[in-house]
Order: structure tokens, then C-alpha cells, then sequence
């Protein structure tokens, strides 16, 4: 399988994804932004970081750049497509997935371990994964997923909420909300569910070594999904 | 513009040195020529006061590649990998502009690492605020907090491990300390050392602004009333230049055009064009109509001495100049060639086709002033006679809680949950513990690192206070598994124009200096900020030591949180109850006089080696040192991680309880071991001579001790993690 990961100027995730998914197997190509064409590819991940500084607005510059379109004919023909944090940012800046990402409740940057509910599984991203609870990581200063009403309405109707932020047991309320995410969203996807936008960082959850490895779960589902 | 001596004195030279300057040139300076020479010769950059100590310092082993006089100290680590590495303060600008001090601070530590080829893997800061109740020190925690993590979040590199102390000497002057370390091919460092005639000098990076001219002088200056006025001197930062800068130097450093390369720090153009030339005995010519600026009309003064951040000068390889611009100009970031070097040994400056300076390199550099000023030795204090039957009024359990629960001794998860400490996906263990640890990505390597400072015992005797703080360092590198090999050394102190406080610095270093001779832990890079000093009342003198340790298999690291119900828990090294100069004299009894706990160096390697030993048969389960608070606090640490508690025995000597638990004493590691394994411990603790004391055995969810009611661990996780929290929502 092969993917691509997207560099931006400001990306700082970038290695860290393609460590991950070479680890599980994937072939991967770094591909900077300013590139007319993606080359063939499975799979295109919008790495973590800061482009272009989070000036502006997170993700709104870079979500203005040459390769976005190719990004915008890409999703068109139904392959998949994954924002991680800053690349979430520029997934909604796109208008590829719906609400935005505002900061943090407290206004303060959070690096710490979640656990995240799995709400929609009949995804490539989620569907095989007999966990219904991960323990995942999050970093950012802007996860506070915020939309109207009429959005929300949408995006639960069509089943669009990938996961959300909950306890160890699974219970998701104000309580283990890191961030004041609205219905304590941390993943979304697109209507036709083969673009996905999440806060969390699996690549940094890898081996039983860092934090903790459900990361690898998240990834070796992807795959499964082309064997 | 005619130069005098009052405009050479606002300018923060002495009358003396302005004499030394016109009589070097055989005239007076014109005013961008004092410039330079203020820029030059204060002590920020010349290190004027504190040079013919620093030479003293004990920077060689086998592992030093590099030791002090480059942008950082280098070491090896085996396998052509290499471990670069320094400390530095940021003191004056975070205490005027917290937010924008401290980022800077961070931004300016992580250029001097990939200046030098090596690209920055781990971030730690340590940080000294005033009392927790002065009015300014709830604002200056969160600025400064906001501006490391914006920085280095931003960046992406790991904020690994750091420490936070308060206390009312840092009232008036904070103390923000950045340290960084960062990984290069050890055939691959670049040096600053300028080599070759007609070689361009090159510019990259951001343009140069107005902010931050004076910096470097600011620092050298003591605060009054008008600090504030001082704002226009800090720099502001923009990481997003920077992660730009770090990307597009490493692209240009992967080929062979760069001959030297120096960031502009301190005292920007002027300090890095100067110490090229001068380590290379060239000399250089730079045009400033060249350099790009960012604001219109900039004069060759405000050339000269701004500090705006993110800039870098190169000295290139003929001919590779499209080469190098096409690197930059992908990244987007400006690439000027401003100069070249010659063999003038001068710097000359040129704007709008006159010569503006013309100074031989030598004044600037090696004529220098350099003080031995006069110091004052401090006696150590006589021994506090406590009362012990006051202690009879007091509970264990009472003081424990308080102590875990006061400013220094409880946790900092609400400042490091807001560093980015997990990207690079390489962070093994965290902020929390006895040392942050980094693999060296794809090797079975980690390195470990620490920064530690005990401005107490310094400030009760420097010479003593020196010596511990690089033991402490050295423990907390143990305790993780790891062997100890070098250390970077940020000398925080007062006035040195002031007898004691110039005592101060030279007692501490000589601490310093016979710790790292005996433990073999090499002082490789640093940096002296003094003059941490308002309306005349200065700071503890607070040397702040970086260190680093390697660890050559990382699955075999050493964590602090209890494993295992039944385990023994053995104290290494001897308890006689120190009580002076601790947590407990100071929290407790109000007592804040008399001697820090006595340093016994034989006793520090013999013991800490030891633990190595034990770790090398894999008989210790977790580990941790015991510093502030003693036995307890650290016992309490270390079951408050493992979510378990002890049963701790009979005390066997008769010593008091109070003594027992909370004294200070140095050289001491808690351990925790497997029944099966107790045996072959004791035996290796007792062939090497390491006295050891049984403390307990782990049990469920209590701290159990004899005659005292059961403690919880979750109400002890309470009084812990609370502190900080509760204070800055208050």
C-alpha cells in the first residue's frame, strides 16, 4: 500500500508519520507542498505541526496551497485521506470536512494521554478494530472542534462523528473533554467517510516503549483494509 | 557623530575602558564603532569578570569532542554518533517580557545546537520564580511557561525534563535557564572558526530589525525602577523562522560548502562576524547596505547591534553560493551575501561606500578587559541546634502532606502538560521523573538528561552548594540507569562588583569544579549571567547544572514508579538525619539558617557506581534519589507513580524519627528489589562497601508507618498534584 505524507512548511510531524507508517508496512513518499501532482498514492496524510506558523489562522494558509487541489481530486475519487491535528486544521479550512477548530477552553497548549471512543467504525480507519476504547495522544493549542447546531445535525445524521474524547471506561462527558470540544468530538469525517480529521496523534503511540502503543492498532487497521 | 566619554558611559563601559579603547585606537571611536565595543566588551559577551575562573574548569575525558569556547560542548556517544549540548539563561528578558524572554531564550539555545550540525532532539529549562505570593509571580510562571512551550512546541522538539523553584530572592530578577540537546554524525560537526581569505560571508535567515539592540548590555545591567522602560530591548521571536532556519541549515549542511557558521545571538552581526574572524585570525569586510533589513532607514549603529532573532552567518566555500541560495530560497528565507573575509585581521564596515569601521579584531577580542575582582570566602555556618522536643507537637503524617504539597516540592504536571514532550516519538520517559530520556532514534541508545539546582545550600555555602548540585545531577542519571558523561553549567548570580557576591560565584565553581574532577563529569559548555540583581538586593547564587547520561540498551531504562506488592525497598548510602538547610527546617520550623548537608565525593561515585553494578544483573525493579524532603518524600514519589504504598519497618537505630525521614543527607538512592533477588544485593552492596538500610516492603494503596495512622496514596496524590493548579486558577 502506499501513501503519501504532505510537507508544509511548519509540518513537524512529518517524520514521526513516516517512521509510523513504514513501520507498519505502508510504502511511503514525502512529497513537499508546492508539488503540482500527488504521486500514486493509497493513502495521502496531512501531517501535525504548525504551517506556516498557525499565522493567520491554524491551517488557513496552507489550506490555500498549489497541491490542495490535486488533495480536493483526490478525495473525489474515493481514496483516503487523513488530518492529523494541524492537518485536521487544514482538513476544515479546505471545507473537505465540516466545523472548525478553535482554542483550547483553558487556553492553554495540551500535551497528554486521552482515552477516545470509537463512535463510527464502518470506515477504512476504524472498521476492524475490536477495541471500542483506545488510549491515545494529543498536543495542540487549537482542538476545540467547534460548528452550528445545523452542522452538528448533519454530521450526526450522517454519521460523520469518528471519535470522541471519554474515560478509560468509555463514558464520554465534561469531565475527560481535554479540550471543550463540542459533544467532545476529536474526529470527524467527510460525508462520503473517506477522509478523516482527528486532534489525536497515533504516530506517536507506536511501541510499548512511548506512552503507549494503540497507535499501532489505528494503523495496522488501515492496511488490513488493502491485504 | 563625535564620541565622549558620557555617551561611552551610557553605553555601559567604565571610564577606565572608554580610556582603553581611544588609546588602543590612537583616537576616539566614532559612535558605530563604540557600538561594537560596548557590544564587544561588556560581560555578557567577554565574560570579563568571570574568564580567569572559567579557565580553571575541569572540560576533558575521553568522551569530550568539543569543550567550552564553541556554540556548545560535543561528546561522544559511540557508533560516529555524537551528543551536542548547552544551557543558557535567559534571565533580564523574561523577568521585563516573560512571554517573549522566555521563547527567545529557547529559540537562541536550539540555534547554538544545529549551528553545529546537529539537529535538536530534546528541549529542558530550568526556572526560578520569586515567592509564589509576590505579585508578580503568578504572571511571570504563565508567560514564561506559554513562551517555552510556544517556542519549542512550535519547533517540534521534545520539552523533556526541567525543574521549578520559588523563592523570594528571585522576587526582583527570575532566573529562566533553556537547554538543549541535540544528535550529529560525529565526522559532521560544524565549528565557527573562519577559515580561508575571500571566502563570502553569508547571511540567512530573518531581516534585521530594531528590536533588541542593547540586549546583550541589558543583561549586563542590574534593574531599578525603570524596567519597563527596557521593554524595546527583548527580542520577539518567530519559531516558525526558525523550524525554516533549522530545516534549510541541516539541508545546506548535508553537502561541503560550509566552512564556519556562528548564529547571531548576543550582540547579533557584531559578536558573530567578530568571533568567526577571530578564531580564525582573518579578517572581515562586510557591507551593510547588503544586509536586509526589515525596516526602512536602519543606520550601521542599528545594524550593528540589533538582536532580532533567527538569523545566521555562514561562511561559505567559493563557489558554492547558487548552490546554497537555491536551499534557502526554497525555505523561503533570505540569503545575502554581506562580506568576505581577508587577511586584514580587522573588521572593516562598510555603508553607503564609506568606511564606517575599521577596528583590528585583536582589541575587540583579546584585549578584552578581564577583572579579578575581589571576593569574600563564606564561612560555613554553625551547626542548628533543634529542639527535638519541639518535634514531639508535630506528626509525620501532618509535615509529609505539607511537604508534598508546598511550591517546590509538588508536582508540575500543569507546566509541562503545556510543552509538547511526546514529538520525535522518541520520548521514553517524561517530565516527573529523576531524568527526561530520548532514544537515539533507530539505535537501541537513549540519552538521559537533568537540570538541578539548590540555590539554598549554595547560598548557605557556595563551596559545599556547588559541589552537591553536580552530585545531584550525577544521581538523577543514575537513577534512570543510566552512566553519566558530561554537563553544561548556567552560572546564575548577583552583582560581581560586589565582594560577596563575587565570593559566591568563585566558592560555587570551585564546588563544582572538585565534583566533576572526581566524578569524572566533564563541564563541556555554559554560559555566566550576573548582574541578577534590584535595588541592590541580588539572588541566591544559583549555578544551574545540565547533565547527560547514556544509556546503551533503552529497554533496560530505570523508572521511579513502585512495581510490585511484596517487593523489598532498600535505602543506599547512610542516614544521619540532616536536618539544616531542609524542606523540612524551612517548611515546618521556620528555620532557614545553618549548613547544607556535608558532600562526601568517595562516598557519591562509590555508591552511585554501585547501583550501576546492581542494574548491569538486573536485580532493580525502580529507583530514585533522595534530595528535598528525604527518605519520605521520596519514598511517597515513588509510590504516588506505582499507585502502591509500604509497610516500612522498625526503624533499627534510634535516631529520631523526624531525622530519619526528612533529613537531606547526600549519596542516597531508594531501590526497590525482588524478594529472590535481596540476597545477591546485599552481597554486592557489601563487597563494594555501600552502607544500606532495609526501609520496607511494598504493600496496596497505604504508606504504613510504626505507631503513625495509615497514609492513602490518593490523599497523598491529592496534597501532591494540586499545588499548582489551585494556585494559578486562584
Amino acid at each position: 500500500m502506499k501513501s503519501s505524507v504532505i510537507i508544509f512548511p511548519g509540518s513537524n510531524c512529518d517524520r514521526d508519520m513516516d517512521v509510523a507508517l513504514k513501520k507498519f508496512g505502508f510504502k511511503n513518499q514525502m512529497v513537499w507542498h508546492n508539488e503540482p501532482e500527488i504521486p500514486k498514492s493509497d493513502l495521502i496524510v496531512l501531517p501535525g505541526g504548525f504551517s506556516y506558523g498557525d499565522y493567520l489562522r491554524c491551517g488557513s494558509i496552507a489550506g490555500k496551497s498549489k497541491i490542495i487541489n490535486s488533495l480536493i481530486d483526490f478525495v473525489k475519487s474515493g481514496r483516503l485521506v487523513l488530518g492529523i491535528c494541524n492537518g485536521f486544521q487544514i482538513l476544515t479550512e479546505t471545507g473537505l470536512l465540516p466545523g472548525v477548530l478553535q482554542r483550547n477552553k483553558n487556553l492553554e497548549f495540551i500535551c497528554k494521554n486521552v482515552f477516545i471512543k470509537i463512535n463510527n467504525n464502518s470506515n477504512s480507519f476504524f472498521n476492524n478494530i475490536k477495541k471500542n476504547v483506545l488510549k491515545l495522544h494529543i498536543a495542540h493549542n487549537e482542538g476545540n472542534y467547534f460548528c452550528s447546531n445545523d452542522e452538528l445535525k448533519t454530521i450526526e445524521d450522517n454519521n460523520q462523528i469518528a471519535i470522541t474524547y471519554c474515560n478509560s471506561e468509555g463514558l464520554s462527558n465534561e469531565e475527560n473533554n481535554p479540550n471543550g470540544a463540542i459533544k467532545n468530538i476529536a474526529g470527524v469525517l467527510n460525508k462520503e467517510k473517506n477522509v478523516l480529521g482527528m486532534m489525536p496523534h497515533p504516530e506517536r503511540m507506536i511501541d510499548k516503549y512511548l506512552s503507549g502503543d494503540d497507535g499501532s492498532i489505528f494503523f495496522e487497521n488501515i492496511l488490513g483494509n488493502f491485504k | 557623530m563625535v564620541v565622549n566619554e558620557k555617551i561611552a558611559i551610557e553605553h555601559g563601559l567604565k571610564k577606565e575602558e572608554f580610556e582603553k579603547i581611544c588609546n588602543l585606537l590612537k583616537r576616539n571611536p566614532n559612535i558605530t564603532e563604540l557600538a561594537i565595543f560596548s557590544a564587544m566588551w561588556n560581560e555578557h559577551c567577554s565574560y570579563k569578570s568571570s574568564k580567569v575562573h572559567l579557565k580553571t574548569l575541569n572540560s576533558k575525558s575521553k568522551k569530550v569532542i568539543q569543550g567550552p569556547g564553541e556554540n556548545a560542548g560535543v561528546v561522544d556517544i559511540g557508533d560516529d554518533d555524537a551528543i551536542v549540548f548547552k544551557i543558557e539563561s535567559h534571565n533580564h528578558p523574561s523577568f521585563i517580557e516573560p512571554y517573549q524572554g522566555a521563547a527567545t531564550g529557547v529559540g537562541g539555545i536550539m540555534r547554538d545546537i544545529f549551528t553545529m550540525g546537529a539537529r535538536p532532539i530534546a528541549n529542558l529549562n530550568s526556572l526560578h520564580f520569586g515567592s509564589p505570593q509576590h505579585k508578580k509571580t503568578k504572571n511571570l510562571l504563565r508567560g514564561v511557561v506559554q513562551g517555552i512551550g510556544g517556542y519549542s512546541n512550535c519547533i517540534g522538539v521534545p520539552t523533556i525534563a526541567g525543574q521549578t523553584c520559588f523563592d523570594e530572592s528571585y522576587n526582583g530578577n527570575i532566573l529562566v535557564n533553556a537547554m538543549t540537546i541535540g544528535l550529529v554524525n560525529k565526522n559532521k560537526i560544524f565549528y565557527s572558526k573562519a577559515v580561508g581569505i575571500n571566502k563570502p560571508v553569508i547571511y540567512v535567515g530573518s531581516k534585521t530589525g530594531r528590536d533588541g539592540i542593547h540586549g546583550a548590555s541589558m543583561a549586563s545591567a542590574i534593574f531599578d525602577e525603570k524596567i519597563e522602560e527596557k521593554k524595546p530591548t527583548v527580542q520577539v521571536g518567530d519559531p516558525f523562522t526558525e523550524k525554516l532556519l533549522l530545516e534549510a541549515c541541516l539541508e545546506l549542511m548535508v553537502g561541503k560548502s560550509i566552512i564556519a557558521i556562528q548564529d547571531m545571538g548576543a550582540a547579533g552581526l557584531t559578536s558573530s562576524s567578530v568571533e568567526m574572524a577571530s578564531k580564525g585570525k582573518l579578517g572581515i569586510e562586510l557591507n551593510l547596505n547588503k544586509v536586509p533589513c526589515r525596516e526602512e532607514n536602519m543606520s550601521p549603529y542599528e545594524i550593528m547591534l540589533s538582536e532580532s532573532q533567527e538569523r545566521m552567518l555562514i561562511i561559505l566555500e567559493n563557489g558554492k553560493e547558487k548552490e546554497a541560495k537555491k536551499i534557502f530560497d526554497k525555505w523561503n528565507l533570505d540569503f545575502e551575501i554581506i562580506g568576505k573575509t581577508n587577511d586584514s585581521k580587522k573588521i572593516e564596515i562598510y555603508f553607503n561606500n564609506e568606511k564606517t569601521v575599521d577596528i583590528p579584531i585583536d582589541f575587540l577580542s583579546e584585549s578584552a578587559p578581564q577583572y579579578d575582582r575581589k571576593w569574600k570566602k563564606t564561612k560555613l555556618p554553625q551547626k542548628i541546634k533543634f529542639k527535638k522536643d519541639e518535634f514531639k507537637s508535630l506528626k509525620i503524617n501532618d509535615c509529609l502532606k505539607k511537604i508534598l504539597s508546598s511550591p517546590n516540592i509538588c508536582e508540575k504536571r500543569w507546566i509541562w502538560e503545556q510543552y509538547d514532550h511526546t514529538i520525535m516519538g522518541d520520548t521514553i520517559q517524561k517530565p516527573g521523573g529523576d531524568a527526561g530520556v530520548v532514544r537515539v532514534h533507530g539505535s537501541k541508545k537513549a540519552i538521559a538528561a537533568s537540570v538541578d539546582s539548590s540555590a539554598n545550600y549554595c547560598y548557605s555555602h557556595p563551596l559545599t552548594g556547588g559541589k552537591q548540585v553536580v552530585c545531584e545531577s550525577w544521581r538523577n542519571l543514575i537513577s534512570v540507569g543510566s552512566e553519566p558523561i558530561a554537563i553544561t553549567n548556567c552560572l546564575n548570580f548577583g552583582n560581581p562588583e560586589k565582594e560577596k557576591n563575587m565570593g559566591e560565584f568563585v566558592e560555587c565553581l570551585e564546588g563544582i569544579n572538585d565534583a566533576s574532577k572526581y566524578l569524572e563529569f566533564p563541564i563541556v559548555s555554559g554560559n555566566v549571567s550576573f548582574y541578577n540583581e534590584t535595588k541592590d538586593k541580588g539572588i541566591k547564587p544559583t549555578p544551574t547544572i545540565g547533565g547527560i547520561g547514556l544509556i546503551k540498551e533503552y529497554e533496560k531504562m530505570i523508572t521511579m514508579d513502585i512495581k510490585k506488592i511484596n517487593n523489598h525497598v532498600i535505602v543506599l548510602g547512610k542516614t544521619d538525619g540532616h536536618l539544616d538547610q531542609s524542606i523540612f527546617a524551612k517548611e515546618i520550623l521556620g528555620e532557614k539558617k545553618g549548613p547544607p548537608p556535608e558532600v562526601n565525593l568517595f562516598n557519591e561515585k562509590n555508591i552511585g557506581q554501585t547501583l550501576l553494578k546492581l542494574h548491569k544483573n538486573n536485580f532493580i525493579e525502580s529507583a530514585h534519589d533522595v534530595s528535598l524532603g528525604g527518605i519520605i518524600v521520596a519514598i511517597s514519589k515513588m509510590c504516588i507513580k506505582g499507585n502502591k504504598g509500604i509497610k516500612i519497618g522498625k526503624l533499627k537505630n534510634l535516631m529520631n524519627k523526624f531525622e530519619f525521614f526528612f533529613g537531606e543527607d547526600q549519596a542516597r538512592y531508594i531501590i526497590e528489589v525482588k524478594e529472590e533477588n535481596l540476597d545477591k544485593v546485599q552481597d554486592i552492596l557489601n563487597q563494594n562497601s555501600v552502607h544500606y538500610d532495609k526501609l520496607g516492603i511494598i504493600m496496596k494503596n497505604y504508606i504504613e508507618i510504626e505507631n503513625e495512622p495509615k497514609l492513602s496514596i490518593d490523599e497523598l496524590k491529592n496534597y501532591n498534584n494540586n499545588w499548582i493548579k489551585n494556585y494559578m486558577v486562584n
